[in-house]
């Protein structure tokens, strides 16, 4: 390649990195300008104010939404992770009948719209007297589908001979899957429990949809009626500061993991 | 084994389907009893002009959003597929919104988009051009809630199609290079039809995700202005949780859970005669 060529790769690739960034910059610095300011920044404010932030604690439970998030999203993640393994390992390592069928409704259920289920699933919630509860939150997500296709995949891999010794040993299936079968397909574990985790916290329809308390509502929940609802008296600055405080966690587990993450999220679309 | 998937399958997935198609034949407020009307809802769904609006902005959404991903993805793709130095940072920085939640995006957007003192209109002065009213002027809205979707989901997609990129063998290039074929002719002539099924599986996926629009135009426009953001499912959403017309809602849901499987499976069918 020619220099100029490369010269104006470069370039266009430059301009294209900084439209992904840019933005993010620009929040978190408007979130620490003073409101006037907002208007008219462009990168740095003339002081830093964390006053934002001090107004956001005092108008609304980010505090206990952040609890509550990090509650329902771990819970999801660990037990969608015990869940699909145990389906996951039935389905390529067990002999039963209807092995097949389960296999062919847990495909043609990943087909299936969210939309035909959502209004029924909410009802589902009302008789049980879920809504205004965790469980709401929590229980429709303990399976995942996609988990368990993972783990189907991962565990057909591995050899015979670690199950069979494992058996000779006296082990039950469930002592198989996780101490033994586990320790084998550990990146599996990390890309299931990635989605799961992300899948999660990032879900904001069906907790709008269930949550009314605000004392239990999700952070991305709270944070979305934060900026459609009138309490932050069109405050700019504020509303900001409870977007970078919900964004926050989920970059820096990025920035740390990053490899993880592309890789888990890129595997969703080549398992298609 | 397999109990937790049957009876998560039979309470969440299995029991509401059938709920959904029953519930379609009532009218029910949630709080009194349900009250049957036959085809009533399904008369109405064909018969609502705001649903078939909705539809229709959803389909504008796709019809800006689909292609626009999948050029300026593949674009970004070939750049990274280059010689160059730093293919991990940029990679990082495209991919960067897409493990971001939708909710942070929107609002981040909604001031970028702002149309006194937002910064891509302040831009666009600083240019020597005019305001454009990103989410205030009817026609232009959807499109830029399609570019917002764009830069939220299209990191995702650079991925998929460099992985698609690196399946292609060398040794077609190099033929190419004796020829002396240029870049262009070989990505035209080489590269795109090498990566079809890679540009397909992005096609299909982004069809299914763009159909649940739902948060971006929710937080952004609240369907405004003038309905021109209003999605299916913020269509579907309002109607049960602003109205409480619950059986009308479920009819909405299976009526356009059905349009979905239609299009992905007539998108799929095109493909596949194409292909062969």
């Amino acid at each position: 390649m020619s220099i100029i060529k490369k010269t104006i790769l470069y370039i266009l690739l430059t301009v294209a990195a900084l439209s992904f960034i840019y933005p993010f910059f620009w929040m978190i610095m408007a979130s620490l300008s003073p409101e006037a300011e907002i208007g008219s920044l462009v990168f740095f404010p003339s002081r830093i104010t964390f006053s934002n932030y001090i107004s956001m604690v005092s108008k609304i439970p980010i505090g206990r939404a952040l609890f509550n998030s990090l509650l329902v999203s771990g819970i999801n993640t660990g037990v969608a992770l015990v869940f699909s393994s145990m389906v996951g390992y039935a389905l390529s390592r067990m002999e039963f009948k209807g092995r097949n069928l389960i296999f062919m409704i847990i495909i043609f259920t990943m087909t299936l719209p969210f939309q035909i289920t959502l209004i029924p699933n909410y009802i589902i919630m009302v008789k049980l007297r879920w809504v205004d509860s965790y469980l709401s939150l929590t229980v429709p997500f303990l399976i995942n589908t996609f988990g368990i296709l993972m783990f189907r995949q991962a565990f057909k891999g591995l050899p015979q001979a670690l199950i069979d010794a494992a058996r000779i040993d006296g082990c039950g299936d469930l002592r198989i899957i996780f101490t033994i079968l586990w320790p084998n397909i550990k990146p599996t574990i990390v890309t299931v429990g990635i989605l799961a985790f992300m899948g999660s916290w990032n879900e904001v329809l069906w907790p709008l949809i269930v949550i009314r308390d605000e004392q239990l509502m999700t952070l991305p929940q709270l944070v979305t009626l934060f900026a459609v609802g009138g309490r932050a008296e069109s405050q700019i600055g504020v509303k900001l500061a409870s977007a970078v405080f919900l964004a926050t966690p989920i970059i820096v587990a990025y920035l740390f993991f990053q490899k993880h993450f592309i890789q888990s999220m890129a595997s969703t679309g080549l398992k298609e | 084994m397999v109990s937790p998937y049957l009876i998560h399958l039979f309470v969440f997935i299995a029991f509401p389907v059938i709920f959904s198609l029953l519930l379609t034949f009532n009218q029910w407020n949630i709080i009194g009893p349900m009250e049957w009307v036959g085809f009533g809802n399904w008369k109405r769904v064909f018969a609502d002009r705001l649903f078939w609006t909705a539809i229709f902005n959803t389909l504008i959404f796709l019809a800006i959003h689909i292609p626009l991903q999948i050029i300026v993805a593949l674009a970004l793709a070939e750049f990274l597929n280059q010689n160059i130095k730093f293919k991990g940072f940029f990679r990082a920085a495209f991919f960067m919104p897409v493990v971001v939640s939708g909710v942070v995006v929107t609002m981040l957007w909604q001031q970028m988009f702002n149309y006194e003192n937002g910064v891509l209109n302040r831009l666009l002065i600083s240019l020597g051009l005019g305001k454009v009213g990103w989410l205030i002027d009817p026609d232009v809205a959807m499109a830029s809630i399609a570019i917002m979707a764009t830069w939220k989901n299209i990191g995702l997609y650079v991925i998929l199609f460099l992985v698609g990129l690196q399946t292609v063998p060398k040794q077609y290039y190099e033929a190419a290079d004796m020829e002396g074929a240029s870049h262009w002719q070989k990505f035209i002539k080489i590269t795109v039809p090498m990566i079809n099924p890679t540009i397909f599986m992005v096609f299909i996926l982004s069809t299914i995700g763009g159909f649940s629009l739902f948060i971006e135009p929710y937080v952004l426009t609240g369907g405004g202005p003038l309905n021109s953001t209003l999605s299916a499912v913020l269509y579907i959403y309002k109607q049960a949780f602003e109205y409480y017309h619950m059986g009308y809602s479920a009819t909405l849901g299976v009526f356009f859970a059905f349009l979905i499987v239609m299009v992905v499976i007539l998108q799929k069918k095109f493909i596949e005669r194409d292909v062969s």
